[in-house]
């Protein structure tokens, strides 16, 4: 495990925070992650309470869990519980609080809600039970739209008339530019994500530097690459360059996948407006299936209420998303909300920022905190 | 649910944009067609998400992901479990994606 090793090497980790201290200076920065994947890291690592006083991180909106706003999980479960409807999601979702409950809870009412792997696992479904309707929950950025793309593409060519999707699928750009824009946050620069940028390459991003003039080093998982990141944005900072770089070059392309894009293109197009946890509706946000494709979109086959929830009151996951607070700030952290009741979506996803904190990240802190380091 | 784990390309399949990988030692087929432009030969590593190559990596990378799933225990047994269990990753052969 050689090459394991040098990711993993203290040595190379202090010699960057080393660098980053050095870089820092008496400044204050202030970094946010976009990405859940990135979060978990810093978290797991404890990678926080490595950096100096003058480095900190903030997380952002990109788990795709996390961002789903109640309504929609209202929707879904309305969608779940109409007769001979059998709904199918990965996981994650059957967790989250809609506003009489999760889809776990619809299930154990009589609704027909099935944990599956894939979309590919939904289409089967419906090619085994051509007398039900199949319903597939379509989440994620796009990291997971293009595996939706090839299902739909698949059930069309296969002349699969039972197996719809209920399209929840969002894009990426527009909650960064949500971020840039609101008032409650000044941040110095971005960790852009990982597996997204595999589909969406680095030059979507340009506009954060070029409108916004600040730095995006797209960057890997291993704790070293989110140190080396922070040393390329500081770097950045300090020769007064203000650019889109890729840290994570060993799987990112500047020019993406052109086949995923192709195919997004060709089943997707860009609803107005969709509403996102914590950020309010943001125009041109989200994906819906293209018209030629309606006859697999879920939401004009079905009744869906469609109707704004807002939060609990007790929720803090919007100013979590937006990076405003972070999790322990939140007045029902660990105590009410919990990654086994949780309240909010970043309880549930373990790439939320709260379960990741609750997991990991509290261990750390309270270590920090003997050792006098805790912020 | 963005974990991505990586497989060893065994055995390309003629069957739409299909391919046999080996994860941790178990054959499973999964759907290359996202990597279409990239010539996927036998040998190569991918990065595997809910039944899809996400992307080509090396073995250097693939050896990262591996330790870094590793590290995360239940989360990441959890994601290869319901891999091996995917009706439409089927071991080679019969269960091959619809």
């Amino acid at each position: 495990m050689r090459f394991v090793d040098e990711y993993r090497d203290p040595a190379a980790a202090r010699a960057l925070v080393a660098r980053i201290t050095e870089q820092a200076g008496d400044d204050h920065f202030k970094f946010m992650e976009v990405c859940g994947g990135h979060t978990h890291t810093i978290y797991r690592h404890g990678i926080e309470h490595v950096l100096p006083e003058g480095v900190e991180l903030v997380h952002g909106p990109g788990c795709p869990v996390c961002v789903i706003p109640m309504g929609r999980v209202d929707d879904a479960i309305a969608v779940a519980e109409t007769p001979g409807v059998i709904f199918t999601s990965f996981g994650d979702m059957m967790r989250v609080p809609g506003s009489h409950g999760n889809l776990l809870e619809a299930k154990a009412r009589g609704a027909d809600v099935r944990f599956v792997y894939s979309p590919l696992d939904a289409l089967k479904i419906a090619q085994e039970t051509p007398e039900r309707d199949v319903v597939f929950f379509a989440v994620g950025f796009e990291t997971t739209a293009p595996y939706t793309a090839v299902t739909v593409l698949r059930a069309r060519d296969l002349g699969v008339t039972n197996f719809r999707v209920f399209c929840n699928h969002v894009t990426i750009v527009p909650p960064i530019k949500a971020i840039l824009e609101s008032p409650d946050l000044r941040l110095d620069g971005f960790l852009g994500p990982g597996h997204v940028s595999t589909v969406v390459g680095n030059r979507p991003y340009r506009f954060v530097t070029e409108q916004y003039g600040k730095p995006l080093v797209t960057a890997g998982f291993e704790p070293l690459d989110i140190l080396q990141a922070i040393t390329m944005l500081l770097a950045q900072i300090r020769d007064g360059r203000c650019q889109v770089e890729n840290q994570y070059t060993r799987v990112v392309r500047d020019e993406g996948n052109p086949r995923a894009l192709q195919l997004l293109a060709e089943v997707f197009e860009l609803r107005p407006h969709f509403e996102w946890r914590g950020l309010g509706f943001i125009s041109q946000s989200a994906l819906k299936l293209r018209p030629e494709l309606a006859a697999f979109d879920a939401e004009l086959a079905y009744d869906v209420p469609g109707v704004r929830v807002a939060d609990p009151k007790a929720c803090q996951c919007g100013e979590v998303l937006k990076g405003v607070i972070k999790p322990w700030e939140c007045k029902v952290f660990g105590t009410a909300c919990t990654p086994e009741t949780p309240i909010g979506t970043c309880m549930v996803s373990s790439e939320g920022a709260c379960a990741a904190y609750y997991n990991f990240g509290r261990l750390h802190r309270e270590a920090a905190v003997t050792l006098g380091r805790a912020r | 649910m963005c974990l991505g784990i990586p497989g060893q390309v065994v055995e390309l399949l003629d069957h739409e944009h299909l391919a046999r990988v080996d994860v941790s030692g178990v054959g499973r087929t999964i759907n290359i067609g996202l990597l279409e432009d990239e010539d996927i030969q036998c040998g190569d590593w991918v990065l595997i998400h809910v039944g899809f190559a996400m992307s080509k990596i090396d073995e250097e990378e693939a050896r990262l992901a591996l330790a870094s799933l590793q590290m995360l225990g239940e989360v990441y047994t959890d994601e290869v479990d319901a891999l091996f269990a995917s009706p439409a990753s089927g071991p080679s052969g019969d269960g091959r994606a619809p």
